[in-house]
């Protein structure tokens, strides 16, 4: 019974939604909308457990002084501070009442000048871990490879200036050739129709795993239980 | 006497013109230029034929005013700058705006309706200082309708894609052996896994940076499913950090189940998942941290991701582990290629479960989504061929053909 419920509710809401697309009346045409907003709400209390597991797993790190756990500190002291920040809206020009992200706030003070400086960081971290991709990816190591990396090779080129004063001088005839226009070509035919490829078969899955949540063949989100390895 | 008759006559019509001229400038106030008060002012055409309806395929609330456009948009004196819907209430005189339309365009879809009262529509033509206001529309109300017919293709061919995955399933589930092709990523998780055993450090998994609500959350758990049974038997430690609560708690109802199928319930541990951040490159920088730390053997990056992909891909390469990636946004999976050992691409992700379970009904709906493919491919050379033609003989039939099979996968 444990397992049949949700099935039950999965089978129910899976169909309901699917027809609430086709069908705009009430009370099909917001179920959409309201589905969404049941999820939100249902979000919103679950991420008190979120919360509260970061402060279990960290706190039991503190006391049992596992390795590292210096860390764990900051972890709660960020959490906890941001936290109090927000619910007692500290330096808001508008009191308790005001937005919470106000000018001028305590919120908004660590938001600015502590997250935003960090998660920019990390981001930014992302064109170092590009470069050393694309060092192993670009490798001419088949014939495959060697094709990836030419092409990859006339997409950057076609991406910067020098890309253009490589090939300005060629007649218009030969205009195709034109590195930009080359980039142009490749990422707007061959690249555009390899992704469509992939949307295709993307939207065929999700239609295919729906199903399958839908009818209660797929059970491995519930614990697959029955199901064989 | 006739002259002053004729005199007479012409001041009074030019009264009278005046005066048709001064009724046709509301809503908009005339301006109080000196020239425009002195010089005759072309004033532009007032929209004709006004056409008020209810908008088709929809929920209700919106009504589709359409018009003739002036005769001064795009033509004549050409001073129309846009076109302003009025409405009211059958029988009523409170006009209010509903909304402009800019010039050159001869419909506007009014979205603030209340279904079944009737309203009527007229529309000024602007010329940004004045407006010549159109005739009424005939009364109209919103209502509801009971089908989208915008979405019929997608109806019918959704519903023969449906029809055909529902088939195979129950098609296998008589017995019947189908094919399925080998997916290499799947293939390798159990020697992926068995790496981490002899190597004595965890599995790490990550479901991606979405809720539950995302059907690849949905695809990347159930993977956690049956990889969870794997890691479950070769007793090993599975490392879970999670970005959303409630993929947290599902996430533990899946390995808690796996370790009881495996009859191992006094293994597992709800430390196995646990939350960090709902903030995306807040949990990047937990994960990297973990990576770098715990030096996990096998990598697993099973659904939703955007930027972080390559990095932790990236830094899963680093410390030499084994990486098995799969999700369905097609702008990361370049960087899962270049920086894992497999990589599941988009459908192979939703086909993963079904593939490891090997049951016959979930294989039955992979055989499904080939009718979806032949469909597919079906459209796209019909269409393709029709272009072509179009651009060689540039006969109208073709172009129709065309706009047809484009209007197939067209949502509105």
């Amino acid at each position: 019974m444990k397992r049949q419920i949700p099935l039950i509710i999965t089978a129910i809401v899976g169909t309901v939604l699917i027809i609430s697309v086709f069908i705009p009346h009430d009370p099909f045409g917001r179920l959409g909308e309201d589905f969404s907003v049941f999820f939100d709400i249902i979000a919103v209390f679950a991420f008190i457990l979120g919360g509260g597991n970061m402060i279990r797993v960290h706190g039991d790190r503190i006391y049992r002084q596992k390795k590292d756990w210096p860390f764990s500190i900051v972890t709660i002291a960020g959490f906890l501070i941001t936290l109090f920040a927000g619910a007692t809206k500290i330096g808001n020009p508008n009191g308790i009442r005001g937005d919470v992200a106000a000018p001028g706030s305590l919120f908004t003070l660590i938001y600015d000048n502590v997250f935003s400086p960090l998660q920019a960081t990390m981001f930014a971290i992302l064109a170092f871990f590009v470069a050393s991709a694309s060092y192993r990816a670009f490798r001419a190591k088949n014939k495959e490879a060697t094709i990836l990396l030419v092409t990859a090779f006339i997409i950057l080129l076609g991406r910067t200036p020098v890309g253009h004063y490589i090939t300005f001088w060629l007649p218009s005839w030969l205009d195709f050739f034109h590195i930009p226009v080359l980039a142009n070509w490749i990422m707007a035919i061959p690249n555009l129709a390899g992704q469509r490829a992939i949307m295709i078969g993307i939207s065929l899955g999700v239609i295919s795993m729906s199903l399958r949540v839908i009818l209660g063949i797929e059970r491995g989100y519930i614990g697959a239980e029955g199901s064989e390895k | 006497m006739p002259n002053k008759l004729a005199l007479f006559v012409l001041i009074f019509a030019c009264l009278i013109s005046t005066g048709a001229f001064a009724q046709e400038i509301s809503p908009i106030p005339p301006s109080d230029s000196i020239i425009t008060s002195i010089l005759p002012y072309p004033r532009p055409a007032p929209p004709t034929n006004i056409i008020a309806r209810d908008n088709p395929s929809d929920g209700g609330g919106r009504i589709l005013v359409s018009w003739e456009l002036s005769l001064d948009d795009g033509r004549g004196n050409n001073n129309v700058v846009g076109y302003e819907i009025l409405r009211a209430e059958e029988g009523g005189d409170q006009f209010i705006s509903t909304g402009m339309a800019a010039n050159g365009v001869n419909f506007y879809i009014d979205s603030g309706a209340d279904d079944h009262v009737q309203y009527v529509y007229k529309v000024v033509a602007s010329d940004g200082k004045a407006g010549a206001e159109s005739g009424l529309s005939q009364p109209v109300h919103s209502s509801q309708q009971w089908f989208n017919l915008n979405l019929k293709y997608l109806f019918l061919i959704g519903a023969l894609i449906c029809g055909s995955v529902i088939y195979f399933i129950y098609h296998a589930k008589r017995g019947k052996k189908l094919f399925i092709r080998k997916i290499a990523g799947l293939e390798a998780i159990d020697d992926a896994v068995g790496r981490a055993t002899e190597m004595g450090r965890p599995v790490l998994f990550i479901p991606g940076i979405r809720d539950m609500d995302d059907v690849q959350t949905i695809a990347g758990i159930t993977i956690l499913g049956r990889v969870a049974r794997t890691i479950a038997e070769y007793d090993i430690r599975i490392n879970m950090p999670v970005s959303r609560s409630i993929v947290m708690t599902t996430a533990r109802e899946t390995i808690k189940a796996a370790y009881a199928a495996e009859g191992r319930i006094d293994a597992y541990s709800d430390d196995f998942v646990y939350y960090l951040t709902d903030e995306q490159f807040g949990y990047v920088a937990a994960v990297d941290g973990i990576m770098v730390r715990d030096r996990p053997a096998t990598c697993f990056y099973m659904g939703s991701f955007f930027a972080e992909s390559l990095i932790f891909a990236e830094t899963g390469n680093s410390i030499g582990a084994i990486q098995i990636a799969g999700t369905a946004m097609p702008a990361q999976l370049p960087f899962f290629v270049a920086a894992c050992d497999y990589t599941l691409i988009g459908e192979e992700l939703f086909a993963a479960s079904a593939y490891l379970s090997g049951e016959p009904k979930q294989l039955g709906s992979l055989k499904g989504q080939d009718v979806g493919k032949v469909i597919a491919m079906v459209a796209v050379i019909l269409g393709m061929i029709a272009a072509t033609l179009y651009s060689i003989t540039g006969v109208s039939l073709f172009d129709s053909w065309h706009e047809f099979m484009l209007n197939l996968f067209t949502l509105n």
